[in-house]
């Protein structure tokens, strides 16, 4: 299924647990730092650097990239770290997340409840997935290095349906699925 | 007497670090095909595919196969008889200094845990050194990503929970973890010794080769039963469900005092990057 960005609520009504996604268009990356940031600034009232709705933010900090390129490798990082900060940027409009690994409960009722989805791509995959990034730049809190917001232009970005909006849990069907042996 | 120059480790240092953050090596790549052949999920056929192909482009490329390239963690065995002109320590970490700007590797390191700023070099790195006989020097080196890393731990057991506790440890260990510590993954096991010397064996266990088989037979049957059962946890590739969850458990033991049961397990992500020289 091919999805391009800003995101709608139709397009994520219409995202279910499991389905193969291939993402176009602009993406912001975003990890510990700027989350931490992010909430700080949403809590204060003041106009975080983004427009949140209908976006899209990869938990990623790629390496720097080589003369002739648009980024380094930039496969996703660990959602959970997320979690704490995800709820304020949700109701701020975020639609989509990509990351990888398990989230709290907590976090996909709110998630659920805002209407948004989350979505895998393959960690340790960074060399493969920078290759459909065509542009990349810095637009916010550049002090953070790695950390910072960049701003990408994806083509065919390609992520896995983790949990949906109905109440699907990709890793909790196939799991139980694949699993021989119970745990002493 | 040997003499080393220190700018000799230093070079020796900066080429395994770049290597290891791009190539992966060739026993790795087909542990990751027979995998694929083996995996009956569709989804985890997917992601070993996609681990495949992105590990042979950063082979090719010379592009780091994960945009975590790690604390770089280093095991120096320096004979009795070398005589170094400088620092081993500030040598290894102008190496790493020098791999990771050259190299286009990202840097990870915050020099203080609490403030979490950020060193711009990627160094310190951990480093364990060795005295043994002889007059060379072995260096090992592995930048280790947090994602796996950030899953480890180590668990004072007790004398009674014997082998069981470990597996049982081992397999909850694995199973909560799911994806977060992308699986396919290694698991270095370190049993005895006491708090920081069995997670010291632990990722010791973790620079073997994939496809090394351990010299102690009832270890190497116990490694090959423990693999056998963490691959019916369901985890699967990237915790997306299915028989790949690891390619391999690597089991490092140490003597430990008569009341203690002390067990690391560390978990070591698909980038599993570690290359060895001697000097």
């Amino acid at each position: 299924m091919k999805l391009s960005t800003p995101l709608h609520d139709t397009d994520i009504a219409a995202l279910k647990a499991g389905d193969v996604v291939y993402i176009s268009g602009t993406i912001y990356t975003g990890r510990d730092a700027v989350h931490k940031r992010l909430v700080d600034v949403l809590a204060k009232g003041e106009t975080p650097p983004i427009d949140f709705k209908g976006q899209v933010i990869y938990y990623t900090g790629p390496t720097p990239a080589k003369e002739g390129r648009p980024i380094g490798s930039c496969g996703p990082t660990s959602a959970y770290r997320m979690d704490a900060y995800a709820l304020p940027l949700m109701q701020a409009g975020l639609k989509v997340m990509i990351g990888k690994g398990d989230r709290s409960e907590t976090f996909i009722r709110d998630m659920i409840r805002e209407k948004a989805v989350y979505l895998q791509a393959v960690g340790g995959a960074g060399a493969l997935l920078a290759r459909t990034v065509v542009k990349a730049e810095i637009i916010a809190y550049a002090d953070l290095g790695a950390e910072a917001i960049y701003r990408l232009v994806v083509v065919d970005f390609p992520a896995i349906v983790t949990y949906d909006i109905h109440g699907g849990n990709l890793v909790k069907e196939q799991v139980a699925k694949y699993q021989q042996i119970s745990l002493p | 007497m040997r003499n080393v120059a220190s700018t000799l480790i230093t070079r020796t240092v900066k080429k395994l670090a770049m290597d290891a953050n791009v190539d992966i090596g060739s026993s790795f790549l087909d542990a990751l095909r027979q995998a694929l052949k083996e995996e009956t999920s569709k989804l985890g056929k997917t992601v070993l595919e996609q681990i495949i192909e992105n590990d042979e482009i950063a082979r090719r490329e010379s592009e780091p196969m994960c945009q975590d390239t790690g604390m770089v963690v280093v095991f120096v065995e320096v004979g009795y008889t070398v005589r170094l002109d400088g620092d081993l320590y500030d040598a290894i970490n102008e190496g790493i200094r020098q791999a990771y700007d050259e190299g286009k590797l990202r840097k990870s390191i915050t020099p203080d845990p609490i403030d979490r700023s950020n060193t711009g070099d990627n160094t310190p790195a951990i480093i364990h050194t060795r005295l043994v006989p002889g007059e060379k020097i072995k260096i090992t080196l592995a930048p280790k990503g947090a994602g796996s890393e950030n899953m480890s731990l180590v668990k004072m057991l007790i004398p009674s929970d014997g082998l069981e506790g470990i597996r049982t440890l081992m397999l909850h260990t694995i199973f909560e973890a799911g994806g977060k510590p992308c699986p396919p993954l290694i698991i270095g096991v370190g049993i005895g010794g006491n708090l920081e010397k069995s997670a010291l064996i632990a990722k010791e266990a973790l620079m073997r080769d994939i496809d090394d088989v351990h010299p102690d037979p009832n270890i190497a049957k116990l490694e090959q039963a423990w693999l056998d059962d963490i691959n019916k946890l369901g985890v699967g590739p990237m915790g997306f469900g299915g028989k790949t969850t690891a390619l391999a458990v690597k089991i490092a033991t140490y003597p430990c005092h008569i009341a203690s049961l002390p067990v690391a397990i560390n978990i070591q992500c698909h980038a599993s990057r570690h290359q060895s020289a001697v000097i």
